[in-house]
């Protein structure tokens, strides 16, 4: 069990405990009840509370009187009022009961008269659009001339709506608040930004910030949806125990938690695209429109994160890439995994397969074609590290997976088959890492060492199961030389370290780890000279390895670490640090969108094999081979499991996971029943995965690379090579595939290409 | 009033090896909530539904010639339907300071990231390993019932493959001794009363006394409806414990089917079922939710997209329905009336369900889903066919659901095969009465037009496959 997951053992035996399993801790907990809003759109008149006052177990209800600091909880656009006056999206809560049990307050919730004044909302991209209505936008990077598109041998244009996404984190969101014993407040919260969380607690309290202490235990999954959306709740649970003095949990169930909270953005892109005839990209224009939702939440970042992404690997030398957030009457779209990375690779691999299949070249030569080269800069200004990698990916997969013989094969089958078609098809991934809001590329730490030489590490980070501690235990233990038994991962409080970030873009060991590295290296520089001491060698021969610090000279030259802990302690020297990193040499212009707003690219490619059953159009993954840039890996086990996991989840997103809005703008995938993830049904028969050797990265933490976002968009493969065996059921030309590609899309499309 | 026996003193559940008192506790209470309450949080809320597993607990139970450990969603399990039973959770599994097998595949190769399904996926593979008679490999699809989000499965699926038989101690020498004996309980608390009686007879007797009382089985439905949509019922009357409701019976005849089997006992029982039933069964929710739920379950609540009305309609299976007043006898294919209705008569239960013999000598049950595994129909199908000696169709059943408000049997598509060579142009005219007689609706499971592609498709595949068959 050498890199297994730090929680392993809880995990398995029921102990790992999350926010909600703390509710027996708190005598006297009152649970919370959302009032929601039959309405997408609706002004609010008013409402009664008396009978629900009067019903049994019915504690308070919280409405906007009772805020009393600012009613508000948005993110940067401070535009998310906690108990609002227009209800902006269908079930949104425009008061809160609390009652002495979860059937009382719920009970409760049902007796509130409410009375409405019914709006007309806002439901498509194309509605918005029409009605202008925008949270943000135009947003706009050019390069080079894109008018070449006109000239072009080859030139078209398409439009691609791409769906959303449930996070369906298996934990729901949930907090539970509590006054403690000097006049503060602290919040238990499934949260990935503990200090943003505390940021809207104390706004909406009207109280200072070292009022407030949020911990975050660990997160039964996250995803992006726990990054600013785990905050309207958290304030709720903390109002409600502001006001009534008692602890409050607020914790969603399955329906309510999807009927509440942000997904990932649908968008809409519309694409020119001139092609020379040997595949070569001349230039392309792409206006992306994401559906926002009702408030601006992180769709800017979103946004701008999606027009970056859709080069993916290939260079655009002359680009017109423009951006709107449209506003609807739905929840507010939020963070997930890829955070607009996926939605603008897709069209460029949109435009791609659409160009090979115009000009009859095989979709994976076009593809080739278009990589970076050395010295290519991006659409953006920013030099791109390391392109020679992608060849070395692309090349060394089609070896492992045997490409070439398996598209023989392909068509063997294909050309043997009625009722049953295959595709096969592999395709790059590029994906920056860093937050594109510079400032947020910072991290803080404090690392303990007691005088029994254990060790306590506290960071910014939380642990949605990522692996994150397991990878940061591993720095920390390396850092001091100690065995990792001797590192206890501290559960992520904002009274220990201040002013973090989220837990986000895949970023989180570079720039935690960093920072507990940066600790860890001032500890052995304090302790070297009482170790030097104990064991008679010069300062700089001191090593600390494997819980022993020797001397180079002398290698049976040695003491314990516990020793020289217990020693530097008597010295007088102090056993704990803080440790900072801030990424170096991320400049760019968030006016023009220019600039280096990455510190790095990860790399990947896969390859996937699936078989279309012609009468359902229901599509079975065969084969998976994926290889992957994750630099050197801190955790092999734990970034295996982030690829699969990763490509598990942009699988789902782009075949099964559909949602559904009805005309009134209710959510109609609104609960485990009707919108359905990935199960044991679409594993992969084959699953590959490696990483591609000789790759690491001096400028990161020992050399690692992010491996959280980056493998979902390799699942691009599988839409791509669905399209090429509905392709398949025609005689050749362009394939539209609906996004995501459900059995009835795929069973529509075949049926186009068989007419087509 | 009825005779209940009242079992004496007070109601307790077995957990973890402790008999732990229910008294006072709401009768719509779930199991999961009422462990969660008592500090075995390892069983966790993630649907309230029976579709993520989170909930998983094991049932010690027995299947005909023991008992064994099965496993349950927690969170469709009412209180008082838990009584005198016998529960393990997550917590009890590590003994004498050392993770299980299964516990420790699942944590060592990866198994495990946010860890919030993992206890469940832990019940569910420990039950697969513990399962009498298995020999090899655990089945992965033996954790089928259970979501999860983060690994991907792959290494979920790898702990399974590496586990061997069960290991002997505590765990083993359980499963030599039956399941706790269950006998009819009357449980009341906040005005709401659960019987749970143990004959026929009294079964009856109260289901005519007490018409507005809800009658359970498995309530892998009726607790979707508690938890999910809060409806509250004053009176509950549990057929679980009704012998005469749980048998199975083979003749040369039929195959008698109690209404109250689970459906994992009918995979057990039936031990020479076509391959048709066996894989229908596979395709029928998932292993937790096959071991509660019960055929009687599945047509009583007469979902246009229930799985087993299209297949036992395509084996023109009928309905033995009881009451006081007698036993009567129902086809199946004139059971549903309308949206949700059915022909049962106040006080009348299903007693069984009869498929008479010989079988259909051609029968498929073929489903349109967006997810392959334990998803709810779009379009569902059951096709039956008899041909004589010259190629003509002599008898047929086509029978669709999730293309109406109910189950349909679409005589005018049979009539369009009956007699008549069984061929493409057979399939033609058959399509031609479907778009006819279909009239589905768009939802967001799948549009109309989808619906009617399906029914038709099914039926030209059916048609195929009986030919790969006959050449």
């Amino acid at each position: 069990m050498s890199d297994h997951h730090e929680s392993a053992h809880g995990h398995v035996s029921g102990e790992a405990l999350y926010t909600d399993d703390l509710c027996l801790r708190f005598p006297g907990l009152l649970h919370a009840w959302p009032v929601t809003a039959p309405h997408a759109h609706a002004r609010l008149i008013g409402f009664d509370t008396l009978d629900a006052l009067h019903a049994e177990g019915v504690h308070c209800v919280l409405t906007a009187t009772d805020v009393p600091g600012e009613n508000e909880t948005g993110s940067n656009r401070h535009d998310e009022p906690l108990f609002p006056s227009e209800v902006m999206f269908h079930q949104q809560a425009v008061a809160w009961v609390l009652g002495e049990t979860l059937e009382a307050a719920r009970v409760g919730a049902a007796l509130v008269r409410t009375e409405y004044e019914p709006l007309t909302p806002l439901l498509t991209i194309e509605d918005a659009i029409q009605a202008g209505s925008f949270l943000a936008g135009p947003l706009r990077i050019d390069r080079g001339d894109a008018s070449v598109i006109d000239s072009s041998p080859l030139r078209f244009s398409g439009e691609l709506h791409i769906g959303g996404q449930e996070h369906f984190y298996l934990e729901t969101q949930c907090a539970i608040a509590r006054l403690d014993e000097s006049g503060g407040i602290v919040v238990d919260s499934s949260t990935q930004h503990p200090a943003e969380t505390q940021d809207v607690i104390a706004r909406v309290l009207g109280i200072p910030w070292h009022q407030v202490s949020v911990q975050c235990l660990r997160m039964g999954g996250a995803f992006g949806g726990k990054e600013v959306q785990a905050n309207p709740f958290a304030a709720v649970a903390a109002l409600g125990a502001w006001k009534t003095k008692r602890p409050v949990r607020v914790r969603l169930p399955r329906l309510l938690d999807m009927a509440l909270t942000g997904k990932r953005h649908p968008f809409l892109a519309r694409y020119e695209a001139g092609f020379a005839a040997d595949g070569r990209l001349n230039g392309v224009r792409i206006q992306l429109y994401s559906d926002g939702g009702w408030s601006l939440d992180l769709s800017m970042p979103v946004l701008s994160r999606a027009m970056f992404h859709c080069d993916n690997a290939y260079l655009l030398l002359a680009a017109e890439i423009t951006g709107h957030v449209c506003r609807t009457h739905k929840t507010s779209q939020t963070a997930f995994r890829g955070f607009g990375g996926p939605q603008g690779m897709i069209v460029v691999e949109e435009i791609m397969d659409q160009a090979a299949r115009r000009l009859n070249l095989e979709p994976h030569k076009v593809r080739e074609r278009n990589f970076y080269r050395e010295g290519d800069t991006t659409h953006y200004g920013q030099l791109v590290k390391h392109p020679e990698r992608m060849y070395s990916i692309w090349d060394q997969l089609k070896t492992s997976s045997s490409f070439d013989a398996r598209c023989l094969e392909v068509k063997a089958f294909n050309a043997a088959q009625r009722h049953r078609k295959r595709g096969i098809a592999i395709t790059p991934m590029k994906f920056g890492i860093s937050f594109t809001a510079t400032y947020m590329n910072q991290a803080g730490a404090l690392v303990m060492i007691y005088r029994d030489g254990s060790v306590q590490v506290n960071h910014g980070g939380t642990e949605m199961g990522q692996g994150l501690h397991t990878k940061i235990r591993t720095i920390a233990a390396r850092g001091l030389g100690i065995p990792t038994e001797r590192v206890r991962m501290m559960p992520t409080r904002t009274d220990k370290i201040p002013n973090t970030s989220a837990t986000a873009a895949s970023a989180s060991t570079d720039l935690n780890g960093a920072a507990v590295l940066d600790a860890c290296e001032q500890l052995k520089r304090w302790l070297a000279p009482v170790a030097a001491a104990l064991i008679q060698c010069e300062e700089d021969h001191v090593r600390f390895e494997g819980g022993t610090v020797y001397s180079t000279d002398c290698p049976g030259n040695s003491v314990s670490f516990d020793r020289v802990a217990a020693a530097a302690y008597r010295e007088r020297i102090p056993l704990f640090a803080q440790g900072f990193y801030q990424t170096p040499g991320l400049r760019y212009d968030h006016e023009k969108l220019k600039g280096k707003p990455f510190h790095y690219f990860a790399w990947g490619a896969a390859v996937s094999e699936v078989e279309l059953d012609l009468f359902t159009g229901d599509a079975k993954v065969l084969r998976v081979d994926i290889l992957e840039d994750v630099g050197d890996s801190l955790a092999p086990v734990i970034d295996r499991g982030q690829i699969e996991g990763g490509f598990m989840q942009g699988l789902g997103w782009l075949t099964i996971e559909e949602l559904l809005w009805d005309t009134s703008g209710r959510l109609a995938t609104a609960s485990a029943s009707t919108y359905k993830l990935p199960s044991w049904s679409e594993l992969p028969g084959v699953f590959n995965v490696s990483f591609l050797e000789r790759a690491s990265d001096a400028d990161v933490v020992m050399g690692s690379k992010a491996v959280g976002e980056p493998p979902l968009m390799l699942a691009i493969s599988v839409r791509e090579a669905i399209r090429s065996a509905v392709a398949a059921c025609g005689s050749g030309g362009p394939v539209a595939l609906p996004c995501p590609s459900t059995p009835e899309k795929i069973f529509f499309a075949i049926q186009r290409a068989r007419h087509s | 009033m009825t005779k209940v026996v009242p079992s004496g003193g007070t109601k307790r559940i077995s957990i973890n090896g402790q008999s732990v008192p229910v008294e006072g506790v709401p009768a719509q209470t779930t199991l999961l909530d009422f462990l969660r309450d008592r500090g075995l949080t390892g069983a966790k809320d993630g649907c309230a539904e029976g579709e993520c597993g989170a909930c998983t607990v094991l049932m010690v139970a027995e299947n005909g010639l023991g008992s064994e450990y099965r496993a349950v969603n927690s969170c469709l399990l009412f209180v008082p339907a838990s009584i005198d039973r016998e529960f393990f959770t997550v917590e009890a599994l590590a003994r004498d300071g050392g993770l299980c097998e299964a516990q420790k595949a699942m944590a060592e190769g990866g198994g495990s990231q946010c860890g919030y399904c993992t206890p469940g996926f832990v019940m569910s593979l420990f039950a697969e390993q513990y399962r009498p008679g298995r020999e090899g490999k655990c089945d992965p699809h033996a954790m089928g019932g259970n979501l999860c989000r983060c690994t991907g499965y792959r290494p979920i699926r790898d702990a399974a493959l590496a586990l061997g038989p069960a290991p002997e101690g505590f765990f083993r020498e359980r499963l030599s001794r039956p399941a706790q004996a269950m006998h009819g309980i009357t449980y009341t608390a906040q005005n709401v009363r659960f019987d749970q009686p143990d004959s026929l007879a009294e079964c009856l007797a109260l289901a005519a006394n007490s018409p507005q009382a809800k009658l359970v089985a498995g309530s892998t439905d009726l607790a979707v409806e508690s938890n999910l949509k809060f409806r509250r019922w004053p009176h509950f009357i549990s057929v679980e414990l009704v012998d005469a409701l749980r048998e199975f019976e083979e003749t040369p005849e039929h195959v008698r089917i109690g209404a109250a089997l689970p459906l994992t006992d009918l995979a057990c029982r039936w031990t020479n079922a076509p391959p048709v039933v066996q894989d229908w069964i596979k395709l029928f929710a998932s292993p937790p939710i096959r071991n509660r739920a019960t055929l009687g379950g599945n047509l009583a609540t007469a979902s246009p997209i229930g799985d087993s009305a299209p297949l036992l309609m395509a084996l023109h299976a009928v309905l033995h329905l009881s009451s006081v007043k007698g036993e009567r006898v129902v086809p199946l294919a004139q059971f549903f009336k309308s949206y949700r209705e059915t022909d049962l008569q106040e006080g009348e239960l299903i007693r069984a369900i009869e498929i008479p013999k010989p079988l259909p000598a051609f029968v498929r049950f073929y489903k349109a889903a967006k997810r392959r595994m334990d998803d709810i129909s779009i379009v569902s199908a059951g096709l039956s066919l008899n041909c004589d000696d010259t190629g003509n169709v002599t008898r047929a059943a086509f029978v669709f659901g999730g293309v109406g408000p109910v189950t349909q049997r679409v005589e005018f598509a049979e009539a369009a095969a009956i007699g008549h060579v069984w061929d493409e142009a057979a399939v033609e005219r058959i399509g031609v009465e479907l778009d006819a007689a279909l009239h589905p609706m768009d939802d967001h499971r799948g549009s109309a037009a989808y619906r009617s592609a399906m029914a038709k498709s099914f039926v030209h595949k059916f048609y195929l496959e009986w030919r790969q068959a006959h050449t």
